[in-house]
C-alpha cells in the first residue's frame, strides 16, 4: 500500500483545519469503532459556501481526503457541492489504495452531513434531495461497528 | 528532519557489519554448493554444519536438533503442520494455542481447522498472559500439538513457556514455541526447557531476512516439510541459503554474547520511554511492565488513530509501527490488542517502538520529544478527542 504524493500532501499539510465557530452547518460521520470520525462544518452565505472547516480523526488518507473535500466545495453553491462524489476526491488526490477508498466515501458522506444540517435548520426536509446519509462508511467490506464483538 | 531513529526492530533488523563480513565470502568466492565433492563445495557444507553448531551452542541445543528454514514463518508451517498431520495417524486432532498468536501460527491453525483439527485458543489475561492451568485443562487424549508463542510481537509479553512446556511433558503432547521474537533478546536454554520444537528467525536478531530455523528435539518425530535432495537429513530439501546460514550464526553468537547486560540496558532505556510518555494524557502501556521483551513499546493514545501518528513519526524520522486497522490492511484493529480486552476505539491509537542495542539515550531522548507532540497534533484536528475531553466519550481505561 503506498499513498501518492497528492494524498501525503494534503495528510502532511491539510487544508482548511479547525472549526467555524458560528458555522451555518455542521456534520459528522463515520465511527470511533472503525477509526474515522469526519466532522465538518460550513459557512453558506447566499446559498455560497464561503467557508469550509474540518477535524478528523482517523488515518492518512482519511485525513487527506477531509481536506480535499473542503477544497472542492470551497467557494461552491450548495448544488454543485452535493454534486461532489467520493470518486472526485479520489481523483483529486491521484488515487487511493483499494483498502483506502472508503475514507473518500467517508468525506463525500461529511459534504453532504453538512448540507443536511443545513437544509434542516431552514425547515426544509433533507431527504429527498440529498439523500439518506448514513453514519458509517465501510460500504464495500463488513464493518465492524455493525458486528457485536 | 532532525534525526533518524530506527524503532521497529521487531519488524526487522538491520544487519550488523561483523555479519556482512563473515557472510560475503560465501556470496562470491566460497559458493560453492554444499553438496558438491569438490573443494569449495565441502568448505560451504563445513560452514553450514559449523553454523548449525553455533546456533544450537546459542540455545543450548544439540546441532542434530537445528534444521536450517527460510525464516519464522516457514518454522512454524512446518512444526504445526506436519506434527498435526503426524500425530492424526494416530486419531489425534486437537490442537491448543493462544488468540494472541503470530498470523504465522493463527492462519496454520486455521487451515488445520478447515482439515478436521478441533482447536482450542486460549485466552490471555489482560496483561496478555497465558495462564499454563488453562493450558492443562485444555489437553484432552486427542491433543495432537500445543503451541504457545515465546514472546508477543506486538506488545513484547513473555509467555510462561517453561510452565507450559512442563505440563505438556507431563501429559506427552508436544510443545511448539514460536521464539522468534525471543532468541537474540532474552536468555534461552533449551536444555533446561520443557521445549519440544522451537521456531527462530535471523532478521529479528540483526541477521539477514530469509533465513531462520526449527529445532526439533531428539526424539520427537515429525514429517518432513520440503521433499527433494537429502539436504536437512532428508527433511527439508533445497540448497542450503548458505550465505544466509552463517551470517545468521555469526548473527545469534553476537545476540547471545552478554546477553543479560544487553537486555538490561535496552530494558532501562525501554522503561524510561514508558514513564515519559506515559505522562500524556489518556495514555495507557498495553502489556505486562515485568514479563516484556527488553524493547518493546506498545501504547495506546486515546483519540487519534494508529496510522496517522505513524506516518507523522515518520515525517520526524522515527520508525515505529502500530497495530491499528488500517495498518493492518483489514477494518479490524489487531487481534492481539482485542484480545486484552481493549475496545476498537482504544486499539485504533496504538503505537509500538522496538528497541535494539543498536539505539542509544539520544535515541530515546528523541522519541520522548516527538511523540507528546505528534499525539498532541494528531488530537487538535480530532473530533473524537474533543468529545474525550469533554467527557462525552468514556473508556475506561
Amino acid at each position: 500500500m503506498a499513498y501518492s504524493e497528492k494524498v501525503m500532501d494534503h495528510f502532511a499539510n491539510p487544508r482548511n483545519v479547525g472549526e467555524i465557530e458560528d458555522a451555518d452547518a455542521v456534520g459528522e460521520v463515520g465511527n470511533p469503532k472503525c477509526g474515522d470520525i469526519m466532522k465538518m462544518y460550513l459557512k453558506i452565505d447566499n446559498n455560497i459556501i464561503t467557508d469550509v472547516k474540518f477535524k478528523t480523526f482517523g488515518c492518512g488518507a482519511a485525513i487527506a481526503t477531509s481536506s480535499m473535500a473542503t477544497e472542492l466545495v470551497k467557494g461552491k453553491t450548495i448544488e454543485e457541492a452535493l454534486k461532489v462524489t467520493n470518486k472526485a476526491v479520489m481523483e483529486a488526490l491521484d488515487g487511493l489504495p483499494p483498502v483506502k477508498v472508503h475514507c473518500s466515501v467517508l468525506a463525500e458522506e461529511a459534504i453532504k452531513a453538512a448540507i443536511s444540517d443545513y437544509y434542516q435548520k431552514n425547515g426544509i426536509n433533507p431527504e429527498p434531495i440529498v439523500g439518506k446519509v448514513g453514519s458509517c462508511c465501510h460500504e464495500d467490506a463488513p464493518c465492524p461497528c455493525s458486528m457485536d464483538k | 528532519m532532525e534525526r533518524f531513529v530506527y524503532a521497529d526492530n521487531s519488524a526487522t533488523t538491520p544487519i550488523i557489519k561483523s555479519v556482512i563480513d563473515e557472510m560475503l565470502p560465501f556470496l562470491e568466492v566460497k559458493f560453492g554448493n554444499p553438496s558438491s565433492l569438490y573443494s569449495i563445495g565441502r568448505e560451504a557444507k563445513r560452514a553450514v554444519e559449523c553454523a548449525r553448531e553455533r546456533v544450537a551452542a546459542c540455545i543450548g541445543a544439540n546441532p542434530a536438533e537445528i534444521f536450517f528454514t527460510s525464516g519464522g514463518s516457514e518454522s512454524d508451517n512446518w512444526a504445526i503442520k506436519e506434527m498435526a498431520y503426524y500425530q492424526m495417524k494416530k486419531g489425534k486432532n486437537h490442537i491448543i494455542t493462544s488468540n494472541i498468536e503470530h498470523h504465522a501460527v493463527l492462519h496454520c491453525v486455521q487451515t488445520l481447522a478447515k482439515r478436521g483439527f478441533d482447536v482450542t485458543y486460549i485466552k490471555v489475561n489482560q496483561n496478555g498472559i497465558v495462564d499454563p492451568i488453562d493450558v492443562e485443562n485444555a489437553i484432552t487424549d486427542k491433543t495432537a500439538l500445543v503451541s504457545i508463542m515465546y514472546a508477543n510481537n506486538e506488545i513484547g509479553t513473555i509467555q510462561p513457556v517453561d510452565d507450559i512446556g512442563r505440563i505438556c511433558r507431563a501429559r506427552n503432547v508436544p510443545f511448539h514455541t514460536d521464539a522468534v521474537q525471543a532468541v537474540g533478546h532474552i536468555k534461552i536454554d533449551l536444555s533446561k526447557q520443557n521445549i519440544d520444537m522451537l521456531s527462530l528467525s535471523a532478521h529479528k536478531f540483526h541477521g539477514p531476512k530469509g533465513v531462520g530455523a526449527l529445532y526439533v528435539r531428539k526424539g520427537i518425530r515429525i514429517n518432513s516439510f520440503i521433499d527433494g535432495g537429502a539436504q536437512e537429513r532428508g527433511k527439508r530439501a533445497g540448497t542450503e541459503n548458505t550465505a544466509g546460514i552463517i551470517a545468521m550464526a555469526a548473527a545469534i553468537e553476537h545476540a547471545c554474547k552478554d546477553i543479560e547486560s544487553k537486555s538490561q540496558k535496552i530494558t532501562d532505556m525501554r522503561n524510561r520511554i514508558i514513564s515519559e510518555l506515559l505522562k500524556i494524557e489518556k495514555s495507557r502501556l498495553n502489556g505486562d511492565l515485568d514479563k516484556r521483551l527488553p524493547g518493546n513499546i506498545n501504547m495506546c493514545f486515546e483519540g487519534v488513530e494508529g496510522e496517522s501518528l505513524i506516518l507523522k513519526l515518520d515525517m520526524e524520522g522515527i520508525c515505529a509501527s502500530s497495530g491499528s486497522a488500517c495498518t493492518s490492511g483489514s477494518l479490524d484493529p489487531s487481534h492481539v490488542l482485542l484480545a486484552i480486552g481493549l475496545p476498537h476505539e482504544i486499539a485504533h491509537g496504538s503505537l509500538r517502538l522496538s528497541l535494539s542495542e543498536l539505539n542509544n539515550q539520544e535515541d530515546a531522548d528523541y522519541i520522548i520529544e516527538k511523540v507528546p507532540k505528534v499525539v498532541s497534533e494528531l488530537r487538535k484536528m480530532s473530533p473524537l478527542w474533543e468529545k474525550i475531553k469533554k467527557g462525552e466519550k468514556y473508556y475506561g481505561v
